[in-house]
């Protein structure tokens, strides 16, 4: 994940993200989608997300699941070279190996847009790629956070990601840097809670216990949603009112978070979108039909969710995705 | 027409078949471009296949094919990448390390007397293990000759490229169809899957040639290693998993008996076609679950075995006879 560095120095996309500017551009045209597997929800939802923007501009979708294998991939790659699709979507599985196929289908003048994760490969072999920013998605956390806040004293407990994994890293330094602006606001505790449910809930219980029962904790700031959701279990065993006593924010908005702020446990998830291909279709759309060559790095955007925005709604509308 | 060449004949007719209905349906199936990716895409599935044939003719199984690949092309990319080796050399050092593995698992399961199953299960464990301790991570191979290797192919009169690793696969096969049918070495692994101890006994080197089939068969998957890495351009501990599983479906659909004693190493080539067949045509669809390969090709192996019952129960005269009269 190199090339999230690059990706701060492009702009939003505003523009883009919304497809109306292009009305019916993509009808008809073939587009093959080489996906990596359905490895976790998020995963799940991607290729719902996907394969429903498809059918809603009315594009033929090529998609070819590649079971975690990359010579998979490649020989889909190659498939839909050899079928002359119209352009092709990649969500590459690792970084290396891709510079020969790539090679391919540009001499075939096939368009290729990498999803959510970037390859080591010369950047004119792809016509752009889209993912999200993981330090912004921290910092939009922090920012809610400061202005949740204000100048009142918060301490604040952080259950991390895996250790070493890139969404740990950049998503507390966005995190950290946004809230290390505001002096009242000092990040007293922090641990990995390895993304999962049952880890969260274990690590927010150490924290009560280490911070006066619960009582000195101002806010709770988990890398993902899963965490949250385990760490909103520990407050609520704690005696402690999850949302009001202790707040909650953290990152993904998969539909349980959105259940917890129905219920007023949870405050705010900043999104990871699923719907990469939005913005994809949008680019190629532009791409085929004007010859406009979008920007080589697309950054989805960073929406943040509070209780404010329908929670009710949201999880409806996500429950379906195969979260 | 030769019984024997019956499970060979039905494996050529079925993909003959399955090739001209997939054609009908999608007329872009029938171009050299398809035909070209067949052979570099399944290249190291076919190389490895020739090996795991020889494998499963002398009545054994090698279960360390895909772990064997996968470290080849991290031993590979470390060697070239970290050492700064030039590719032929690390080559070189990939394939003796690799037959001196399966030499090593050949002489455990003859002179330990375990069964192949197990001592090839514990060369995966081993060779998978090894490739990640030597790096998890995915290592990018970046090297002049690795660039002109991938950049020179046949192209083939409508866009089709013959690249160099599918004919290194198709030089693989013409020599494992002329080491199993032409030569004295061949003959010996026909006579140890037949029967182990009859063999012994018309002067068959059990040994020697036990430990020469898990050299091949080894030596076959570095060579498979080295494929897949040119086929990748980089060296991944994760690479090829579960190639061993489809190795062994190429050979049995091909024609070979599970059991031992009987096989064709051209069958293995129809075999490998087939199942790249499946793939290409999911593909082409793209609206099917890529699962539906492996549900095709589990039937098609339940065919085969089917098949090979009917066909051997035939050949040998034993009456079903249900009551005695």
């Amino acid at each position: 994940m190199n090339i999230i560095k690059k990706f701060a120095l492009v702009a939003g996309m505003g523009a883009l993200l919304s497809s109306a500017a292009y009305a019916d551009g993509l009808q008809g045209k073939v587009i093959g989608f080489s996906q990596i597997g359905s490895e976790s929800g998020w995963r799940a939802a991607e290729t719902s997300v996907t394969k429903a923007e498809a059918a809603e501009l009315g594009i033929d979708l090529k998609f070819a699941d590649a079971q975690q294998k990359q010579e998979n991939q490649i020989k889909a790659i190659r498939g839909f070279i050899a079928q002359g699709v119209d352009a092709i979507l990649i969500a590459p599985v690792v970084a290396t190996g891709w510079d020969e196929v790539l090679t391919e289908a540009k001499e075939a003048n096939i368009p290729v847009v990498l999803l959510d994760r970037g390859v080591d490969a010369p950047e004119d072999l792809y016509l752009t790629s889209v993912a999200s920013d993981q330090v912004k998605e921290g910092a939009v956390a922090g920012q809610w956070l400061i202005s949740t806040v204000g100048d009142k004293p918060c301490k604040v407990v952080e259950i991390e990601g895996t250790v070493g994994s890139s969404p740990a890293i950049n998503r507390k330094k966005g995190f950290d840097e946004a809230v290390a602006a505001v002096p009242t606001i000092t990040i007293v505790r922090s641990q990995t809670g390895e993304f999962t449910r049952s880890k969260g809930k274990e690590v927010m219980e150490g924290f009560i216990k280490a911070e006066n029962g619960g009582k000195d904790i101002c806010a709770v700031y988990a890398h993902n949603d899963d965490m949250a959701v385990g760490a909103i279990q520990a407050i609520k065993d704690a005696g402690l009112k999850p949302g009001t006593d202790i707040l909650v924010v953290s990152i993904d908005s998969v539909p349980d978070i959105f259940s917890a702020m129905v219920a007023g446990e949870a405050n705010a998830s900043v999104e990871l979108t699923p719907n990469m291909a939005g913005p994809a279709f949008a680019a190629l759309d532009a791409y085929l039909n004007n010859g406009t060559i979008p920007p080589k790095f697309i950054i989805t955007e960073s929406k943040l969710y509070t209780p404010a925005d329908d929670p009710q709604g949201e999880y409806d509308r996500r429950k379906g995705l195969g979260y | 027409m030769n019984r024997a060449l019956r499970p060979l004949v039905a494996t050529t007719a079925i993909f003959i078949l399955a090739y001209m209905a997939a054609i009908l349906q999608f007329p872009n199936m029938l171009s050299t471009r398809v035909i070209g990716n067949l052979l570099t895409d399944n290249a190291f599935l076919g190389i490895a296949a020739v090996g795991m044939t020889f494998v499963i003719i002398s009545g054994g199984i090698d279960l360390s094919v895909g772990a064997v690949i996968g470290f080849t092309t991290v031993l590979n990319a470390i060697l070239i990448m970290w050492v700064g080796l030039h590719p032929f050399a690390a080559f070189a050092i990939s394939l003796i390390i690799a037959a001196a593995f399966g030499a090593v698992m050949g002489a455990a399961i003859h002179y330990l007397k375990v069964p192949a199953f197990i001592v090839t299960l514990a060369g995966m464990f081993l060779a998978r293990g090894g490739a990640s301790v030597l790096s998890p991570d995915s290592i990018g191979i970046k090297h002049d000759l690795y660039t002109s290797i991938s950049k020179s192919y046949i192209l083939l009169p409508g866009g089709g490229r013959l690249t160099i690793i599918a004919m290194i696969m198709l030089a693989v096969f013409a020599a494992g169809i002329i080491l199993a049918h032409r030569t004295r070495f061949g003959s010996y692994v026909y006579a140890l899957g037949g029967n182990e101890t009859s063999a012994a006994l018309m002067g068959v080197p059990v040994a020697r040639t036990t430990i020469l089939i898990y050299t091949l068969s080894s030596t076959l998957a570095g060579l498979a290693g080295i494929v897949f890495s040119l086929y990748t351009s980089a060296g991944y501990s994760l690479s090829a998993l579960g190639v061993e599983l489809d190795a062994i479906a190429a050979v049995v659909i091909g024609g070979t008996l599970l059991t031992g004693g009987y096989g064709f190493v051209a069958g293995t080539f129809i075999g490998v076609m087939l199942q790249g067949l499946v793939q290409t045509y999911i593909v082409f669809d793209g609206t099917l679950s890529s699962w539906w390969t492996k549900i095709v090709i589990g039937a098609l192996l339940f065919m085969f075995i089917l098949l090979q019952r009917l066909v051997f129960s035939a050949s040998t005269p034993t009456r079903n006879v249900f009551w005695k009269t």
